[in-house]
């Protein structure tokens, strides 16, 4: 008994210092900063016009990416081919590019001088131009349609292959088949799916502007931006945070609200065979192809560009990269001790405490970079250097932007395994030990191969916080590509762009690889 | 009469071959080791896999690809239920899986429920419905559509023993109503003993002919005999 | 006495824009060239860009731990004299800078003229009407996130005063994408993206010079270009102050101004005695040379930026 009340209490002191680290990280931050500038300060008409604009763009581009990702995801879902699990994992590669360097390879194809350009000229046609609102929405969807896809695709395989048998033995109609397998597989994704794509789209500062900027396409980080830069008015930046807070929080709300289907247990994990596969072979390859290209494309124009460069690039390549896998691997091994704190404490709680604890999660995401930095350094420096803690910091802030994709992945996993071996455990009397290490973790051990993942390949494309506490002796690889570029060298900033991409795909993949090695997992 | 001339199932790496004939009517129970093929015979009469050669034929015609048109129902063990159907909605799509039914319709669904004893649980969802009652449910359909065929793989081998009989005697009025013929894959001798009046063996790639089940587990070939142990 | 001494090296702290200490920027050889002669250990840091590290200052106010301040701009310096951070400084120097230089708090160390940079067979406009006129696209910065976004909103301003909205009403239909950094810009040029890109007009010596390149060039505009002049200040708040204010006389010395101009890419404030590298475009003249002063650049900062706003959103 006493010891059941220790393990309620250590639970709840886990998940209450996680979520603890989120405010201080989150909120804190902007507290901090609104104190240092005498309060908040009130929004001008431009900022509100930011702040629609902000919506407006998010809403397009996480609607468009979902609803993209949708005949995509079936169509991987449904076709073998050779191929298909390379595809599946390329699909990372948008979501962890420094956004420079998509934008870059977006232009080497959609420009203005790109691949499509040229055929246009060529059979006599005006040049495309992406530049304003298609420009922001095609990078968006560039970056956001995998990762969409992925997180449909996954809600595909959680269908139990017999379920997809019961309706193929009925000799269901589309229709049916539609609202029988579909809609309610959709039903509990693409509200999730939306809801992380356009939190990222709301704190996209970079993309809005390097294909759609102007004074048009200002965003609220953008604002922020300004605030600090130009006019030094700390209140307004930390109101601006605040708006974007509440935003994120509202729109959170509003995906929750949508009521999550029950799982009745775990399917039997084998490959569905798929008899409706070859009836739907043309739709799906169309489909295949379209998004293959869209992804493939650009992502071959930035190799193009800087495989023949890598030979050129100075030595310290070297130490900017393993800086930069350091600060991945430390800011992983944050970011799951995060997720499972949280997903262990909270994974038993009812649906409520659950999606508040996956809300809180998501504050990560709805963090401004630049206030956030500002928080913390105003938060440290009363009482040590800022920069000695540069490399924690970094790793921290990366952790939790991943945290979100992290809990989306390990919340279900948890909650499922202590429901299918909670009664083994009692009846067998294991000791907690047992229990997490002989059990817990290995029944964990692909989702949290796959969220481990994502985050170090997250950490190693972000440049991050790390900008702002300018450690001289720190140069991460992205900081690197930006310092290259700002000295002229864009051939070997684009070298570094490939090594990036390169180290980013090779950690993703021993990761997820990792937690598909276990025969035993499902 | 079910005919398998000269048939192979492949699913993936493996093959499973079958040459018999299931008189309409019987009850068969498939039996063998784990991993012997009894869930691929099953699939593959139901048509979810592909045959790479021979024919299944059913009162002399061969069956037509798509599994949908086949004369036959199928029950597995887990997941014949949609959780996000009520039980009514679950049993209907069983005739109508657009679910528009005709009044006569809504009355044999109803009727259907009545049947297995679910009828005050039609609005339920199968979240709060029993192991037991779920099992019902995925009867229920099962009678609904009226088909002379049934392949059940191991839908009850979950439950207890007193409830496994229960499902076994709603079973076996389904089967009085219909006269449908029926094969169950089971793993417990018990149950084959008590549904079945013949049983068809698969161990090694291949399903052998039925024989009368009393005869089987009197003289077990060794396959049997290694997979039985020293139940007698 | 002489172990304390030894274990004590004075520490020099520099706060400086990032480009500057990155490794091909003028720090590492500046850092080098500084500490052979003044027993201390120089340490520069960089945070951001010029607007940044001014942020930077603001945040940490007389607790900073920097001695020296080197990177702003003159459109940034009205506001950082207003934070009463900086000491006056006390050494001159025989400065090659357009129009001058007589400021108490502030000294220079490069400038440069900021110019739309092209293909060099391309024959371009002449100036922001002719370039209005035409169907040339250019990419530009935006003056809320890079310096020579700002710089482009006064250079326009200086040389059209009240007509300036008139004239980027004019040029909206010219600009392809405004983005939010230089690199963004000059890499979406280099790419093909635009005919011409806000840059200076040293930007073609770095490719004629490091890659010898000669294929870019800038467009000449006739009424003139303007200037952006980058200073350093040593603040009061110092601890180290003797050896700030020799930092500042090294900083006009020959040795670091003959390091700027091929790792910078601007001119040296004080003309190297060797010259300028071949390559190296020719200053203009003073008519040819714009500039507000910093009160006025200050002043006028949010008018140009509302008339941009207002004429680009149309």
């Amino acid at each position: 008994m006493a010891d059941r009340i220790i393990a309620i209490i250590l639970r709840i002191i886990l998940g209450g210092a996680v979520l603890a680290a989120l405010l201080l990280f989150s909120i804190g931050t902007a507290v901090a900063v609104a104190t240092q500038g005498l309060g908040l300060g009130r929004l001008g008409v431009a900022d509100w016009s930011a702040i629609r604009f902000t919506l407006w763009q998010a809403c397009l581009s996480a609607g468009l990416s979902v609803t993209i990702a949708i005949p995509v995801a079936r169509a991987l879902a449904r076709q073998n081919f050779l191929g298909r699990q390379a595809l599946i994992t390329l699909l990372g590669a948008p979501f962890i590019l420094p956004v420079i360097v998509g934008v870059l390879g977006l232009l080497a194809v959609f420009g203005r001088a790109g691949w499509i350009s040229d055929v246009l000229t060529w059979t006599g046609f005006a040049k495309l131009s992406i530049y304003g609102a298609p420009g922001v929405i095609l990078a968006h969807v560039f970056f956001n349609l995998p990762l969409a896809t992925r997180f449909l695709l996954q809600g595909w395989s959680a269908v139990p292959s017999e379920r997809f048998r019961v309706v193929q033995s009925l000799a269901a109609s589309p229709w049916a088949y539609f609202r029988l397998i579909e809609w309610p597989l959709l039903k509990s994704v693409v509200p999730g799916a939306f809801l992380l794509v356009f939190l990222l789209c709301l704190t996209s500062f970079a993309v809005a502007l390097a294909v759609g900027g102007g004074p048009r396409g200002t965003t609220i980080e953008l604002a922020i931006y300004q605030a600090f830069r130009l006019d030094f008015d700390l209140g307004k930046a930390a109101s601006l945070a605040l708006v974007q807070f509440t935003l994120c929080g509202v729109v959170a709300v509003m995906a929750f609200l949508v009521p999550l289907p029950q799982t009745d247990g775990l399917g039997l994990g084998r490959l569905p065979q798929r008899l409706d596969a070859s009836g739907h072979r043309g739709v799906d390859f169309m489909w295949i192809t379209i998004s293959a290209a869209f992804l493939i494309l650009p992502l071959g124009a930035i190799l193009i560009r800087g495989l023949g460069h890598i030979a050129s690039l100075p030595h310290q390549v070297f130490t900017a990269s393993i800086t930069s896998v350091l600060i991945a691997l430390a800011s992983t091994v944050v970011c799951i001790s995060m997720a499972l704190g949280l997903s262990l404490a909270f994974a038993r709680r009812g649906q409520v405490a659950r999606n508040l604890a996956e809300g809180m999660g998501i504050l990560g995401l709805a963090t401004s970079p630049l206030v956030v930095g500002t928080g913390i350094f105003l938060m440290i420096f009363p009482f040590a250097h800022p920069m000695t803690f540069a490399l924690p910091i970094t790793a921290s802030v990366n952790a939790m932007m991943a945290l979100p994709f992290a809990l989306r992945v390990l919340m279900p996993a948890v909650r499922e395994t202590y429901a299918d071996y909670l009664t083994l455990r009692c009846s067998l009397n294991l000791t907690r030990w047992v229990w997490l290490h002989r059990i817990l973790l290995p029944r964990l051990r692909r989702p949290l191969g796959f969220a481990a993942g994502l985050a170090a390949a997250l950490s190693m494309g972000d440049l991050g916080v790390i900008a702002l506490f300018a450690d001289p002796d720190l140069q991460t690889l992205p900081l690197m590509l930006y310092r290259l570029m700002g000295a002229y060298r864009m051939d070997q900033a684009a070298a570094v762009a490939v090594v990036l991409v390169a180290q980013s795909l090779a950690l993703f993949w021993m990761f997820d690889r990792g937690g598909r090695g276990y025969a035993g997992s499902p | 009469m079910l005919a398998l001339h000269k048939v192979q199932f492949r699913q993936g790496d493996f093959t499973l071959g079958a040459d018999l004939l299931i008189p309409t009517g019987a009850r068969v129970a498939v039996i063998g080791p784990s991993g012997g093929g009894k869930s691929t015979f099953l699939n593959g009469i139901a048509g979810f896999i592909a045959t790479d050669g021979g024919q299944v034929l059913w009162q002399g015609q061969p069956m037509p690809d798509h599994p949908g048109l086949r004369p036959l129902s199928i029950l597995f063990q887990d997941h014949n239920l949609f959780p996000h159907l009520n039980v009514m909605d679950n049993v209907a799509i069983g005739i109508s899986p657009d679910m528009r039914l005709s009044q006569t319709q809504k009355q044999q669904v109803r009727a259907a429920l009545d049947q297995v004893g679910l009828s005050d649980k039609s609005a339920s969802y199968p979240r709060d419905l029993s192991g037991g009652q779920q099992g019902r449910v995925g009867l229920a359909r099962m009678l609904l559509r009226q088909r002379p065929l049934l392949l059940l793989d191991e839908p009850f081998s979950a439950l207890g023993p007193a409830l496994k009989d229960e499902m076994l005697d709603v079973l076996r009025q389904i089967l009085h109503v219909t006269s449908a013929t029926a094969l169950m894959v089971t793993h417990d001798p018990k149950d084959a003993l008590a549904f079945a009046n013949q049983a068809i063996l698969v161990a090694d790639g291949v399903a052998m002919a039925p024989q009368p089940i009393q005869q089987l587990f009197d003289a077990p070939p060794p396959a049997l005999r290694a997979y039985l142990g020293h139940w007698t | 006495m002489a172990t304390t001494a030894m274990a004590d090296t004075p520490v020099l702290t520099v706060y400086t824009y990032d480009s500057f200490v990155s490794d091909w920027g003028p720090g590492p050889a500046v850092e080098a060239a500084f500490e052979a002669n003044c027993g201390c250990d120089l340490q520069m840091i960089g945070a951001g860009d010029g607007a940044a590290l001014l942020a930077r200052l603001k945040l940490e106010g007389s607790r900073t731990d920097a001695d020296i301040i080197l990177g702003l701009d003159t459109n940034l310096t009205a506001a950082a004299a207003e934070t009463g951070l900086f000491a006056p400084i006390l050494m001159t120097a025989n400065y090659n800078v357009p129009g001058g230089w007589t400021d108490p708090l502030f000294a220079p160390f490069d400038w440069g003229y900021f110019a739309f940079v092209k293909n060099a067979e391309i024959e371009s406009p002449t100036n922001f009407r002719a370039l209005a006129d035409s169907d040339f696209k250019i990419v530009i910065q935006d003056p809320r996130s890079s310096t020579p976004g700002l710089g482009l909103l006064m250079w326009v301003k200086a040389a059209y005063g009240d007509d300036a909205a008139q004239i980027w009403a004019d040029l909206s239909d010219n600009i392809v994408t405004v983005t939010a950094g230089w690199s963004e810009a000059y890499g979406m040029f280099l790419e093909g993206e635009a005919d011409m890109v806000l840059s200076y007009t040293t930007s073609p010596a770095y490719h004629l010079i490091a890659e010898g390149d000669a294929s870019k060039s800038y467009a000449v505009f006739d009424e003139g270009h303007y200037m952006q002049i980058e200073v350093a200040g040593k603040l009061a708040s110092t601890d180290q102050s003797a050896l700030a204010d020799q930092f500042l006389q090294f900083m006009v010395s020959d040795v670091f101004q003959s390091i700027i101009p091929t790792t910078n890419w601007m001119f040296p404030a004080v003309t190297p005695i060797a010259g300028l590298p071949d390559g190296f475009p020719n200053a203009l003249s003073a008519a040819q040379s714009l500039i507000f002063s910093p009160t006025e650049a200050a002043a006028l900062r949010n008018v140009a930026l509302t008339e941009w706003q207002t004429a680009l959103s149309q």
